[in-house]
């Protein structure tokens, strides 16, 4: 089947809490290809989680308002019927959270939690499922994994958790994987090791990764395509390379130049973004990103800029001042040391 | 006088769903297999004392059949308010009823009804806060509305009503109770329900595809399993303790059946011949009552570190 696996079409997710109602996602478009990789990044609050758990039907609604549409083999999954969408989820769209300690039940033993997976999707017995489930882990690098199986999640570290966690995510050979932040608790000493382990085993079954990160320099390590939100909004979207090298957008730019180099090239300060995010409960008018770009313009106050073509279809970017702020500055300096 | 400096204004910071999804039952650590809990149990000094109590009073009562040396019912008036002998070991009663063999079976209509029904409290309630706090909408609404208008009625008028209209009698003092007890759990497991929800392992479950039911019953129920339990402890010691009381005041059991509080009852017109009597029931309910309590303290220690 040629064309993309799912599609979201013009996702909008809002809820009421204390103080207002938050717009976390305003009129997001993505598309994922089967096998592709696609990183998602973006800070705090840019609504990067919202948006994956949008797709799922994780979310409460109500209270949360769901718009839009997301399309999987010619269904529209917000519509779904919550029995239907049970078979889709685990099987064909899996999910990695946060922060695996946590997402593991404590109560139960790895294996059994592996087992569980397995056989919620799969007319296997215990037996057979005991098998894969032990294969699966070791596959995803528990060491032992027949004598881990009995142990409990309180045993294990982040990182094996989070192994756990990818072995689990993949026990149904899901097409499509939604990681959020799957590294964002664990120590910055195994984020390679696990970020490979996911890809690596990704690649093995063909499963499209989506990658969910506030740290665009991972991106780099694997992504085929990038996308950059910022208050609900895509911001920017590009295959990788042309992302770090003919960067449009001047959020995008502001997060590489705030990347820590190690040969301290870039200068003695790291550069930051002036501001913080806006509070998803008062988006400012105009662009998102607005109050705290060098850039702006009155047309940026008064006009949300649409996700347009910049240099060929794939590189699109929400901004005002696209055409005239590219190329990219020469004079600055290459925050990942990727460009020829 | 009027306070003149008025906070200033706050901006508040927006809570993003993602800081709503992490938040845990609060207080309520272990999050550890049911084997290290039992462990930590046996190594608390309260929770052992509370437990070797019931232990040994509930053995008493459900080996009473075997152990008891005469039938608690049978009288010999020609005997009656004797002292402890070989044949009578804690002597007999007003109507020459072996007093052993009384308590015996009396920790039967006491300490076993007020379990079982503490436990059929806890499954009834317990199952209709679940339902209310996972289905939510519609479902909660209804069952939290008809929580509201029960605690609001006064229990102890509710259990005396049902017992006016449908007779004194120990089942129908614990039809009583049933009714009126499982509200307060129903609240108290909502909300622990509610909580358990938004925790990330059970948001995994249903990413996984989890039916509803395996979502409930695996991966929310057991976390709140613990605070349910301690719940389950304080329920069964005050329904002892209510037991009894409606027991000695002539609502709950009746003659013969031997029960502890209508034993106390029964004593009361021999308080002067046979003072004992009184005494060992009235004990007996009291360490059963302490038993409960705590063990309940014990487990609360080991779920709860923060109360210490």
């Amino acid at each position: 089947m040629n064309g993309p696996l799912l599609t979201v079409e013009d996702l909008a997710v809002g809820f009421p809490a204390a103080g207002g109602f938050v717009r976390a996602v305003n009129g997001v478009s993505l598309s994922l290809s089967a096998g592709e990789r696609v990183g998602i990044a973006g800070e705090s609050g840019a609504g990067k989680s919202v948006t994956a758990l949008a797709i799922m039907g994780l979310l409460p609604v109500p209270p949360t308002v769901v718009t839009g549409a997301v399309r999987h083999r010619g269904k529209d999954l917000l519509t779904m019927r919550e029995r239907d969408l049970r078979l889709v989820r685990g099987r064909s769209i899996a999910m990695i959270f946060q922060d695996p300690v946590t997402c593991l039940n404590p109560r139960l033993s790895v294996g059994r939690q592996v087992v569980e997976a397995i056989r919620a999707h799969e007319p296997v017995s215990r037996r057979e499922a005991r098998g894969q489930a032990i294969e699966l882990l070791g596959r995803a690098g528990i060491p032992a994994p027949a004598r881990r199986f009995d142990d409990y999640p309180h045993t294990f570290s982040g990182g094996m958790a989070q192994r756990v966690m990818i072995a689990i995510a993949l026990s149904c050979g899901p097409e499509i994987v939604l990681a959020d932040e799957p590294t964002t608790a664990l120590d910055v000493t195994i984020e390679a090791q696990i970020v490979d382990l996911l890809v690596e085993l990704c690649d093995e079954q063909q499963a499209a990764v989506m990658f969910i990160t506030h740290d665009l320099a991972l991106l780099a390590r694997f992504a085929d395509r990038i996308l950059v939100m910022y208050g609900g909004r895509i911001m920017e979207q590009a295959p990788a390379p042309t992302i770090f090298r003919r960067t449009a957008h001047p959020y995008t730019r502001g997060l590489l130049s705030s990347v820590v180099r190690p040969d301290g090239a870039g200068g003695a300060r790291l550069a930051t973004i002036p501001g913080a995010p806006p509070s998803p409960l008062a988006l400012p008018p105009g662009c998102p990103f607005h109050p705290r770009c060098v850039h702006a313009v009155e047309r940026c106050r008064t006009e949300v800029p649409l996700l347009l073509d910049v240099s060929s279809a794939e590189h699109r970017c929400a901004c005002h001042l696209a055409a005239e702020l590219t190329p990219f500055d020469a004079a600055q300096p290459d925050p990942l040391g990727i460009r020829p | 006088m009027v306070d003149a400096t008025e906070p200033p204004a706050v901006d508040v910071v927006p809570a993003t769903p993602i800081t709503l999804r992490r938040d845990a039952t609060p207080g309520w650590e272990p999050d550890l297999p049911a084997s290290l809990l039992l462990r930590r149990l046996l190594a608390d000094r309260t929770a052992v004392i509370g437990l070797v109590i019931l232990t040994v009073l509930v053995a008493a009562a459900v080996l009473a059949p075997w152990v008891a040396p005469h039938d608690p019912a049978a009288q010999d008036v020609l005997n009656k308010h004797a002292g402890p002998s070989g044949s009578h070991l804690l002597g007999t009663d007003q109507l020459g009823r072996d007093e052993l063999s009384r308590l015996l079976w009396g920790a039967r209509a006491s300490l076993l009804t007020s379990m079982l029904l503490g436990t059929a409290v806890l499954v009834i309630g317990s199952a209709v806060g679940t339902l209310a706090g996972f289905v939510g909408g519609l479902v909660d609404a209804i069952a939290m509305r008809i929580v509201d208008v029960m605690l609001a009625f006064p229990n102890f008028l509710l259990v005396l009503v049902v017992v006016g209209s449908l007779g004194p009698g120990l089942f129908n003092l614990s039809v009583a109770f049933l009714l009126a007890g499982w509200v307060g759990y129903a609240r108290v497991v909502r909300g622990l329900v509610l909580s358990a929800r938004e925790r990330p392992h059970v948001e995994t479950a249903r990413a996984l595809g989890f039916r509803p039911a395996r979502v409930v019953l695996r991966h929310v129920l057991p976390t709140v399993l613990g605070p349910v339990t301690v719940l389950w402890t304080v329920r069964s010691g005050q329904l002892l303790l209510a037991l009894a009381a409606l027991s000695f005041l002539g609502l709950g059991a009746q003659p013969p059946t031997a029960e502890w509080g209508s034993m106390l009852n029964s004593a009361r017109d021999s308080l002067a011949v046979n003072p004992a009597l009184m005494i060992y029931p009235g004990l007996l309910i009291t360490v059963a009552a302490l038993g409960f309590n705590l063990l309940g303290d014990g487990l609360r220690d080991i779920l709860d570190p923060a109360s210490r």
